[in-house]
């Protein structure tokens, strides 16, 4: 049983990505019931993008709101027995990042996943990221290089268009382990744009293997926590 | 009569909740503020003022550019300018700019580490704007190229309510949630009266170096068919382009090393 968190506020896209059939949050005794995200999958949602009157209303708020929000979201969400909450956090390390954290202090987080694409601009702010999660007291799992390469479905030539390597220096410059490296795929972006079925049609895409890899190590360590 | 009491308290009302809110006041020395903004993080919005900045200088050779970097979190501007350092103080205590490609820049990533994560919650936030903003020698500028972080939160907020824009432009890649994000921008400019000249769309097609094959990894004229919805003009369609990439990690800007790229 999975449970994801979306907790960037104002760009919501885990409605969007997963686009479960019943996009309305029910109440219970216990609090807010989280959107099961369809498919028969054993996955509940919770994000603003299911709160809002209508998908693309703006959310233009400041720190305290946003907050008390989060708190709510972690606290006052009936999300069951769980196995695993996967909380998404905006970019950056604001309001959003140190409420996810507080607030999930005394659930003892796992660790947080890193994820970078490959070129220096965006290392660097990753690099602010991994001093944040140290600062906070936050385990680093691991980093993710994602869009590292894209192979033309013409002629296989692999072109680094993000550059190539930076998450793994990053990786190993901070002592921390290198997750794996995810290439560019289109097959995956067009499936969550169209609304295929995207779980039907994602073990076919170029990005599966490294994802599923990813999520091996992830389960492995938490096995090795408990 | 009733109604002349009821406009009264409206106009009561409206003149209570007003006192919080911020003046807006010009800069000094700056003629024209543009922001660029997206919404979603990671559509190249640093890359798109970074360049847009240079190109503008370029192009109109008399005229004085800024560039401040308003992402406070992820600042990417003293990477990309090639610029480091902390910034002088003049004799009246404002920041003195540092320069590089004849344009002037401003950005939190000079009074901080490279390594240092700025955990701060919004209030911290608004007043490390207000210094980025007024607490600069700035000069005589003809232009100032704002690049905003991702999001519609206090940095956007504070940044449109104590200066007047000129307008803002937004960068969005064709995903739809990128799209989702970048219409929430547009309408959060539009809450705060910010008028917005137009939609960048950025990372629309890629061409393999080896075959020209022409693949739309991330989806094709979603943001032509959003500036439609919306009515805005599209300002540019910018390719996915290894050099746009490897010029930016290395500090010389596209528009200056290979001005003759597709870029």
């Amino acid at each position: 049983q999975v449970g994801i968190l979306d907790a960037d506020l104002c760009g919501p896209s885990i409605p969007h990505m997963l686009r479960p059939q019943e996009r309305a949050v029910l109440q219970c005794a216990r609090g807010w019931l989280p959107v099961p995200a369809g498919h028969t999958l054993p996955i509940a949602l919770m994000s603003i993008g299911f709160l809002l009157e209508r998908p693309d209303d703006a959310v233009v708020w400041r720190g305290p709101r946003k907050n008390a929000l989060i708190k709510q979201f972690i606290t006052d969400v009936a999300w069951g027995d769980l196995d695993f909450l996967l909380v998404d956090t905006p970019p950056g390390t604001s309001d959003e990042h140190i409420s996810t954290v507080e607030a999930l202090r005394p659930h003892q987080p796992l660790g947080a996943i890193l994820v970078t694409t490959p070129q220096a601009v965006s290392v660097g702010d990753v690099r602010r990221e991994l001093t944040f999660c140290r600062k906070a007291g936050l385990r680093v799992l691991g980093i993710v290089e994602n869009m590292s390469g894209f192979v033309c479905p013409h002629c296989s030539e692999c072109t680094n268009i993000f550059s190539k390597g930076g998450g793994e220096e990053l990786a190993k410059h901070a002592g921390v382990p290198f997750l794996g490296r995810i290439p560019l795929d289109p097959q995956l972006s067009q499936s969550l744009e169209e609304g295929r079925d995207f779980i039907q049609e994602f073990p076919k895409s170029s990005a599966f293997p490294a994802l599923t890899h990813i999520a091996q190590q992830i389960l492995d360590t938490s096995q090795g926590s408990s | 009569s009733s109604s002349s009491g009821d406009e009264a308290l409206r106009d009561k009302r409206a003149r209570i909740l007003s006192r919080g809110l911020p003046k807006q006041k010009p800069i000094e020395g700056v003629k024209q503020v543009v922001v660029v903004a997206s919404g979603k993080g990671g559509v190249g919005k640093s890359t798109t003022a970074d360049v847009l900045t240079i190109t503008c200088f370029i192009l109109k050779q008399t005229k004085e550019v800024g560039l401040l970097d308003a992402d406070i979190y992820g600042p990417s501007i003293p990477k990309m300018m090639n610029l480091k350092g902390n910034p002088e103080l003049t004799p009246k205590n404002l920041m003195r700019p540092l320069k590089n490609y004849g344009i002037a820049c401003m950005s939190m990533g000079f009074l901080i580490e490279e390594t240092a994560p700025v955990v701060w919650r919004g209030l911290m936030v608004m007043s490390a704007v207000e210094k980025l903003l007024r607490q600069v020698d700035w000069g005589q500028l003809d232009y100032l190229v704002i690049d905003m972080p991702p999001g519609t939160g206090d940095v956007q907020l504070s940044v449109s309510q104590n200066i007047p824009i000129a307008g803002a432009v937004i960068v969005s890649t064709p995903q739809d949630v990128a799209l989702l994000d970048a219409r929430k921008g547009a309408e959060m400019f539009r809450k705060v009266h910010v008028p917005v000249l137009g939609l960048v769309q950025n990372m629309s097609v890629f061409q393999c170096p080896k075959c020209k094959h022409e693949t739309h990894i991330f989806g094709a004229d979603g943001v032509r068919d959003l500036a439609k919805t919306l009515g805005l003009d599209i300002l540019g369609d910018v390719p996915l382009h290894v050099n746009i990439r490897e010029t930016c990690d290395s500090g010389q800007p596209v528009v200056i090393s290979q001005p003759q790229s597709v870029a």
